[in-house]
């Protein structure tokens, strides 16, 4: 059986456009990945929750409404606690050029802002996707 | 191996990490079975099925609390298609399932069909042994949005749950072969729609009319004895209040089975939506009698999942036909049924392995398939060659192509 990079692609806290969400989704579907979608309105934590749970390599965010400064570092906080470290996480959504640089230094892997292609999405995250092994 | 270890020591990651090795395939994850293997038969799965948007999720999440609040650890496995083009998926059982999965009492799974086509795929019969290992007491099992052929859950699930919607048909659609003829319980979701009523009336008659096919796996082999003795159905008021169910040498003494082998009454009727009931008669085989004059008829049950109305009902049935299996021995002769199937697969699965292995590596199978499509050989000539050269040669032997 195939090894299939699995996705969990999450929205945090009081962002009610998942439209982007959806794009990437299926874009990542339609790339042969799985993706794990659990919704609107989530908190960081059960979003660290979700990701231990389902063992996804990758945690993509999207962030619309402005709190990414503050729910994107609690949600690797919280993956952090869990012991989770071999995750690739993703940010993408309206996030300002001059707040890319304090996502970096929290753990996120790349920022992808507005008007992104979708087949560099894909493609960065094949190729940054840590294979897990348990040693 | 750390993994082990860990999962041992009642580790979530380790337990999700186990279940993508076993959904992948890996190498490891056959000694992870063998060595999970002895702590696994204990957990209760429940499979619930039925067609999309009938509520499933919803409903799972309701009866994962439920079973939590009767002090139960609930594991979810929630199967969604894959894609037939990509091989992705879209996995959004969780969106439906936040009340139950903010309980860390509760651990849920999204599984890919991953091109199988039964229901659940390929792997969700090991990722059910993998939870069950981990010590989960029942196990939820939503298959993919089902029609009228997605029946592999019957192979897997103890207790079936079909999810019906008024509104989707006749009942010409309820008298068709299919999921209908599996659930051994029946729940009319969205039960505050119109049309539910006339949905319930429709199932009952179907499992009146009787002759829809016995509920699944859990049918009684026509041969055998009863392990254990007859031990009578008498319900609900042997249920431990936890909802954790007794071991048959736990009831309490004086019960007997009625002594009408084959066509014997249980504990009597219920009355409609009841799980005990009095057999139908002979030509009854959906709850059919096993011998000692335990029966089981499937019930309905109405719910509003978003609600959570019904429920409790529906959880209650759950656990009397848990019970049922139990006392009328099902429960061990499905153990024996499953042992034997899964030892066959292996064995059939182990052996093609190494003869294709052997062949390809002899270039057998590479020649011979090329001459099949070529039309100059039969497959069935190539199959046997291949046979005749790879299945009962000792290793070891040079190898050479088959002239």
């Amino acid at each position: 059986m195939e090894e299939k990079i699995r996705v969990l692609v999450a929205k945090l806290g009081l962002d009610a456009h998942d439209r982007g969400a959806k794009v990437i989704a299926r874009a990542y579907r339609d790339a042969g990945f799985e993706v794990i979608y659990t919704g609107l309105f989530q908190r960081p934590e059960a979003v660290a929750e979700a990701a231990v749970q389902e063992d996804v390599d990758v945690v993509a965010v999207s962030s619309l409404a402005g709190a990414h400064l503050t729910l994107i570092p609690e949600l690797i906080q919280q993956l952090r606690d869990r012991g989770v470290d071999d995750v690739l996480i993703l940010a993408g959504g309206v996030i300002p050029e001059e707040d890319v640089p304090a996502l970096l230094a929290h753990g996120v892997a790349r920022v992808f802002g507005p008007g992104s292609d979708l087949d560099e999405i894909i493609a960065f995250t094949r190729e940054n996707v840590r294979r897990r092994a348990w040693s | 191996m750390e993994l082990i270890d860990r999962f041992r020591a009642g580790d979530r990651r380790a337990l999700a990490r186990a279940i993508t090795w076993v959904e992948n395939g890996r190498p490891e994850a056959a000694e992870l079975l063998k060595a999970l293997y002895p702590l696994g038969g204990k957990a209760h799965v429940i499979g619930v099925t039925g067609p999309p948007g009938a509520g499933k999720s919803t409903l799972v999440d309701r009866m994962a609390l439920g079973l939590r609040q009767r002090g139960q650890r609930v594991a979810i496995v929630a199967v969604d298609p894959s894609s037939p083009f990509s091989g992705g998926a879209i996995l959004g059982d969780r969106i439906r399932m936040q009340r139950s999965l903010s309980d860390p009492g509760i651990y849920m799974r999204s599984l890919s069909s991953r091109g199988h086509v039964g229901g659940i795929s390929q792997a969700t019969g090991d990722v059910v042994a993998v939870l069950d290992a981990f010590g989960f007491d029942t196990v939820l099992v939503e298959t993919v949005g089902a029609g009228q052929s997605e029946v592999e859950i019957v192979g897997l699930a103890h207790t079936i749950v079909v999810v019906a919607v008024p509104g989707l048909g006749d009942d010409i659609q309820a008298i068709k072969a299919g999921i209908l003829e599996i659930g051994d319980i029946f729940a009319v979701n969205k039960a505050d729609r119109e049309g539910a009523e006339r949905t319930v009336a429709e199932i009952e008659m179907m499992l009146d009319l009787g002759h829809m096919g016995e509920p699944g796996l859990n049918r009684w082999p026509a041969e055998g004895p009863l392990p254990g003795g007859p031990a009578g159905y008498q319900g609900l008021e042997r249920l431990d209040p936890t909802g954790h169910h007794k071991d048959v040498d736990e009831l309490p003494p004086g019960v007997t089975a009625p002594a009408r082998p084959g066509g014997g009454a249980g504990a009597g009727g219920e009355g409609p939506g009841g799980a005990p009931t009095a057999p139908q008669g002979p030509g009854g085989r959906h709850g059919s009698v096993a011998p000692g004059g335990i029966s089981w008829r499937p019930p309905v049950v109405k719910t509003v999942a978003k609600d959570g109305q019904g429920v409790e009902q529906l959880l209650d049935r759950c656990l009397e036909h848990l019970q049922f299996l139990r006392e009328s021995g099902r429960w061990e002769a499905r153990q024996r049924e499953d042992a034997q199937a899964r030892v066959q697969d292996l064995v059939a699965r182990l052996v093609a392995r190494r003869v294709l292995d052997r062949a390809a590596a002899a270039g057998d199978l590479p020649r011979l398939t090329e001459a099949v499509a070529r039309r100059e050989v039969d497959p069935y000539t190539a199959a046997e060659a291949i046979l005749r050269r790879h299945f009962a040669e000792p290793p070891g032997r040079p190898e050479e192509p088959i002239s």
